[in-house]
């Protein structure tokens, strides 16, 4: 993607927006589950924990105010999932969104997959600007007319109306997920998505909903013997029979889906050797994989697993191409986050554009990016006080040990509590979006 | 790192000691500390049947880690000493695990005599005459791979009794696939075989309608019903093994 600078010393990220509520206290319904760019970067979409849904459209960039490039405003706002209540089981099914993809928009309506625990939906979100009027049955309120005082017919007018976007649910996509599905991915051929719980994954086609097909099934014949799950799966976005899953063991599988109907053998097994210097008890746990997305240019795969973001050449099996530290001096605190549980947090990584760089979040609010070209990196902050309008981000460092510089922070006091688990990156521009617990900061690169 | 400190010991700071049986080690420190670790691992895997549904990766996670530090403990021998050692007042810094598993006062009182797992061993799998700590060791573990899925709670507490053999970790993945952990009573209720046997059964059978009215989602329904026929027999056979001992003690 041509056209705008990747190098790490060119961009300067500034604070465009924040949505949400300043709230002290954090309504658990309100924290950011998801957050997904369409394939334009027209629209962007968040869900989170409550089931609810809500959709950004970038406004269209004025002449008049070039440095206010393209905000983006409330576009739709709905309720994808409500809670449900498993009988069999006597568990809840939770509401949370876990993902949402965009499908390519083919007409004037647009189209997501969304998804908790156990139930994928197809939403289509159209506008509505014109409204039929002059109906002979009905009056304008809506009352039916009494036939018999009817004397002439007209034919009823389209007449404009303010902009209504309504969205509405045309597929539920139900009970093929024994398991929590933790990723979606439309196919590049736009009839087919699959959807990936913690032992399964499914292959469905967006025209039909009692169906699906079963094309990995890692569930062993006796439960006792589990010891891997699946974390995340992703389809190629060129090869339309091609996926990758990844899974709690730190290994990446590719599936070609020409080769067999149950894909239970991979074509292509990645994998790095253990270092065993750095041998621990937490080192299987550290390896999991929380993340896998294949590049723009379908060459390479990230993975994110907790310590480190890794980039994986297709055509190399046997170690990553490059290996990024996001935040290395946990590695002596693995204990506590084991304790507090922060350890099974799950980390998403994206990709720019262009490739060049890979963003990922951390902790305290801080996130990460990483230029593959010239291998410099910078820890940026979401946060309040950084919010004025255009302000420049100010790089963050962590502190170690010893000397604690002035703007530095040291790992001790480090917020724990404050993840930034979800990120988006603009298909074709310096916008990111950054979820922060219920907030939703978006920045942009500098305008010069 | 002394006893003293060792409340919320963790392995913080001290890379060193965490992965390797080096040479020369502040033995009861390290020892303590891994069974530190264990015993928050276990408590882990409890409180995952309290939640609304348990995140299955996590609990595999922990229960891989809770699999590794019984396979150095073994494999070390040091097993054995942590057990004799964890009488009296070792039982005071421990984590909450020993609280949560609802203990009587007489059972605590029982477990200051507690035989050493190769003992226990010896109970369980009828072995006789195996005195020598060593032959204990080498049995322990030849035996460990199979046995630990089983015993990982009752190598913590031989004598433990009722609510907590049903804690192993085949037990945990089964109650995540199967049984509905809705309730605290349930998991520390003495073992009904009549309960158990229906509440599985009929779960299974249940899902497999559930699935079944889905057509083309044969996939699903041959596997869940195997896995529930054959959960049962081997939870069954275990839970036979378990009426043994409690009727034998």
């Amino acid at each position: 993607v041509a056209g705008f600078g990747s190098l790490m010393q060119d961009v300067l990220w500034c604070f465009s927006q924040v949505k949400g509520t300043i709230d002290i206290g954090v309504t658990e319904a309100d924290i950011i589950s998801t957050v997904e760019f369409n394939h334009t970067g027209e629209l962007l979409a968040t869900g989170d924990k409550g089931g609810r849904v809500v959709i950004f459209q970038r406004e269209q960039e004025s002449k008049n105010q070039p440095h206010r490039r393209g905000e983006y405003n409330v576009y739709s706002t709905f309720q994808s999932h409500e809670p449900e209540f498993d009988y069999l089981k006597s568990l809840e099914i939770e509401e949370k969104i876990n993902k949402i993809r965009w499908l390519p928009q083919q007409n004037a309506a647009y189209f997501l997959l969304s998804t908790n625990d156990k139930t994928v939906k197809l939403w289509k979100v159209s506008e509505r600007d014109k409204r039929p009027e002059g109906y002979n049955l009905k009056d304008e309120d809506g009352r039916l007319r009494d036939p018999s005082m009817i004397t002439m017919l007209r034919v009823p007018v389209l007449r404009p109306m303010d902009l209504m976007v309504e969205a509405t649910p045309r597929r539920v996509f139900a009970n093929a997920h024994t398991y929590h599905i933790n990723s979606i991915s439309v196919n590049s051929d736009y009839e087919t998505y699959m959807s990936a719980d913690d032992l399964r994954i499914n292959l469905w086609n967006f025209e039909i909903t009692n169906q699906s097909f079963n094309i990995v099934d890692i569930k062993p014949a006796n439960m006792e013997e589990l010891t891997e799950v699946i974390t995340a799966a992703e389809f190629h976005p060129h090869h339309c029979n091609t996926f990758v899953y990844s899974s709690s063991k730190g290994t990446i599988r590719l599936c070609d889906m020409r080769t067999a109907a149950l894909c239970d053998r991979h074509a292509k097994f990645f994998e790095e050797p253990e270092d065993p210097s750095n041998r621990s008890f937490f080192s299987e746990i550290i390896s999991s994989i929380s993340d896998v997305k294949f590049s723009h240019s379908g060459r390479y795969i990230m993975t994110r697993d907790y310590l480190t973001v890794k980039v994986w050449d297709l055509n190399m099996e046997n170690r990553p191409i490059e290996t990024y530290q996001v935040h290395d001096y946990l590695r002596s605190k693995l204990c506590s986050l084991y304790e507090n549980d922060c350890i099974f947090d799950k980390f998403e990584c994206v990709w720019n554009g262009s490739d060049s760089v890979i963003m990922t979040g951390s902790y305290n609010n801080f996130f990460r990016m990483f230029d593959r070209n010239t291998k410099r990196d910078v820890t940026l902050e979401a946060s309040r006080e950084n919010s004025k309008p255009r302000a420049i981000l100010k790089p963050r460092k962590v502190c170690v040990g010893g000397k604690r510089r002035k703007d530095e922070i040291s790992v001790d006091s480090l917020d724990f509590s404050k993840k930034i688990l979800h990120t988006a990156w603009h298909p074709s521009e310096n916008i990111i979006a950054v979820a922060a617990t219920n907030n939703l900061y978006i920045f942009q690169d500098k305008v010069n | 790192m002394f006893v003293r400190g060792l409340k919320r010991k963790c392995f913080d700071g001290e890379e060193d000691i965490e992965g390797t049986l080096a040479g020369i080690k502040a033995i009861p420190s390290y020892n303590l500390q891994r069974q530190s670790l264990l015993d928050m691992s276990l408590v882990k895997l409890q409180l995952c049947h309290m939640l609304v549904e348990p995140n299955l990766c996590r609990s595999v996670l922990i229960a891989n880690t809770v699999r590794q530090i019984q396979e150095e403990m073994t494999q070390d021998g040091t097993w054995q000493m942590i057990n004799t050692q964890s009488t009296g007042q070792a039982s005071l810094d421990r984590l909450v695990s020993t609280d949560i598993l609802c203990r009587s006062s007489r059972e605590q009182a029982e477990e200051k005599h507690v035989p050493s797992y190769g003992t226990f061993n010896k109970d369980f799998e009828g072995d006789q005459g195996q005195d020598s700590s060593e032959t204990m060791s080498t049995a322990s573990s030849v035996q460990a791979p199979r046995n630990f899925q089983s015993n990982v709670w009752e190598m913590e507490n031989p004598q433990e009794n009722k609510g907590n053999f049903q804690k192993s970790l085949d037990q945990i993945f089964e109650t995540l696939e199967n049984k509905s952990p809705n309730s605290v009573e349930d998991l520390f209720s003495e073992v009904d075989n009549s309960y158990y046997d229906l509440d599985t059964m009929l779960t299974g059978m249940m899902s497999n309608t559930k699935m079944g009215h889905c057509d083309g989602l044969e996939t699903f329904s041959s596997p869940t019903n195997t896995a529930s026929s054959s959960n049962c027999k081997s939870d069954l056979n275990e839970l036979d093994h378990i009426v043994e001992i409690l009727v034998e003690s």
